[in-house]
């Protein structure tokens, strides 16, 4: 059984990541002392328990790295601070820690809503693009093929568009 | 036009419109995000000030802002901050900004765009009433319009990106300010609430939260942004509070039936007390007032209006105060300064002579 990194008493039931000066440091703490460092192990998920995996024993936060976005410089660390997102790009960097808070949150994960007129054909290309991806699976040539056209003739629009 | 002109007027989200009653008023914004830059909250202060001038270039040239106040916060005083954020057009947030944030706001003040409050751009229309279709073709035209000189930062997947991810898909926020005194007094507003909440639906006060809500004043919105269209995210919302129209009024019946005197009695205490009393906290004011405007909907009070009502409630708040007193009020002045403004515009109501004998 494994001892509370702090305490040396207790069993260790919490994992607690804690990140300071960019330092990533893992300790495994008994529930005593990891009320003391104000983890609310029984609490409501906040918005980032979700996200960092606090609240859901299947993800283990502490294996992932303190990762920054490339256009903005945010980390994982400075969103768990502000809950905000520090550009679009963030989007995509943090992609696979807001798969799961999406579906937590809004319970269905694809926009369905109103599209920007230049965003339209970049909506039409990946709709296509998952029927393409579905004929393929199902091994429908003649669908796929189609489909391939479809693409095809898409892009050539959207090149003509930022023309 | 500046800030100052708008003090006296009744505001959009609380004027009267031929749909008022149990629902005051009804807002939807949008969040936009411009693509390439940080969200406000990120971004550094030279950046913020040249997205904004790029969106108030942008706002000018929208055909439904024509002749808008364009207003940079930290241009105004923190009286004109307040006077604003009490008319509901400006958040809390975007009161404490400073260079590179600001308010377009139309005369009617039916239309206001917050520029860098948590995302590039907040657009709201506001009614009174219940009157979400029509305000959604109103803010799906001026956003189409902006979309033709900002290019908006979007995600074929996940639709309208945000700085917080709760609001990322339509980006839209629907809400409808509810008066529910009726289902106060009969103790059924929090089954309601736990009902609503249930359904994805946010409910809070006016002040304070859940069915703590001063003047029996409840603001209900949905929360999902992703994976529903705007016109379903709308349709639903408006369906849930007809439905609770329908549970308030039902509440009245019920009262007017079985406690008839109880709802005179409440009524005529709140008049008496707002027409006489010297000290009034904005709380209690607030209550009283939801009595007052319970007893003008059922028809126990004459000579009085629930615009009226409306105006005590707008005017009364301490930007609002001090501008039309034109000098600065302490806390502790407030409640005098306050009851003597409810005592002297209340002066001509006059209470039903039923209200005064018992109901038989
Ligand atoms: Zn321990
Ligand atoms: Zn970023």
């Amino acid at each position: 059984m494994l001892i509370c990194e702090n305490c040396q008493i207790n069993p260790a039931t919490v994992d607690f990541t804690h990140v300071e000066n960019g330092e990533v440091q893992k300790l495994r703490l008994c529930a005593e002392c990891a009320a003391e460092k104000n983890i609310h192990v029984h609490g409501p998920l906040s918005l980032t328990d979700i996200l960092f995996g606090l609240g859901d024993e299947n993800v283990e936060p502490s294996t992932t790295p303190d990762h920054a976005c490339p256009s903005c410089h945010m980390r994982r660390s400075d969103f768990r601070k502000t809950t905000q997102l520090g550009c679009p790009v963030c989007y995509e960097t943090f992609a696979a820690e807001l798969a799961p808070m999406f579906k937590a949150m809004h319970g269905d994960v694809r926009h369905v809503g109103k599209v920007p007129r230049l965003e339209q054909v970049n909506v039409e290309l990946r709709l296509l693009q998952r029927q393409l991806d579905d004929a393929v699976e199902k091994q429908d040539f003649e669908e796929a093929a189609r489909l391939r056209d479809a693409v095809r003739e898409a892009n050539l629009t959207k090149r003509a568009d930022a023309n | 036009m500046r800030v100052e002109d708008l003090v006296e007027r009744p505001g959009a989200w609380l004027s009267m419109g031929p749909e008022t009653g149990v629902a005051i008023s009804s807002r939807i914004r949008l969040a936009r995000n411009i693509r390439g830059a940080a969200f406000p909250g990120w971004a550094g202060q030279e950046e913020s000030v040249q997205i904004a001038d790029s969106i108030f270039d942008a706002l000018g040239k929208v055909s439904e802002l024509d002749g808008a106040l364009v207003l940079k916060i930290d241009q105004l005083d923190p009286v004109d901050r307040q006077i604003l954020r009490e008319r509901h057009l400006i958040s809390n947030e975007l009161v404490d900004k400073g260079e590179g944030s600001g308010l377009v706001v139309t005369r009617d003040e039916s239309v206001a765009v917050m520029v860098n409050e948590e995302d590039h751009l907040r657009l709201q229309v506001i009614s009174p009433g219940i009157n979400l279709d029509r305000l959604w073709a109103r803010i799906d035209a001026i956003d189409s319009s902006l979309e033709e000189h900002l290019t908006y930062s979007f995600a074929p997947d996940i639709g309208y990106l945000t700085a917080c991810p709760t609001n990322v898909g339509t980006g839209l926020r629907a809400s409808v300010m509810v008066h529910l005194p009726g289902l106060s007094l009969m103790h059924e507003v929090e089954p309601v609430v736990k009902g609503l909440s249930k359904i994805g639906l946010a409910v809070r006060g006016l002040l304070g939260e859940g069915t703590e809500a001063a003047g029996n004043m409840f603001q209900i919105s949905n929360q999902v942004t992703l994976g529903q269209s705007e016109v379903e995210i709308i349709g639903r919302l408006s369906e849930v509070v007809s439905e609770v129209i329908v549970h308030e009024h039902n509440a009245r019946q019920r009262l007017m039936e079985g406690r008839e005197s109880q709802v005179r009695d409440l009524v005529g205490r709140a008049h008496g007390i707002l027409r006489q009393a010297h000290l009034m906290t904005s709380r209690e004011m607030l209550d009283l007032l939801s009595a007052l405007r319970l007893g003008i909907e059922l028809e126990l009070v004459r000579n009085a209006d629930v615009k009226l009502v409306n105006e005590l409630m707008l005017l009364t708040q301490p930007g609002h105060l001090q501008r039309i007193l034109k000098q600065t009020i302490s806390p502790e002045e407030r409640d005098v300064v306050r009851a003597r403004m409810v005592r002297e515009r209340l002066a001509k109501l006059t209470i039903e002579k039923d209200l005064t004998r018992d109901a038989t």
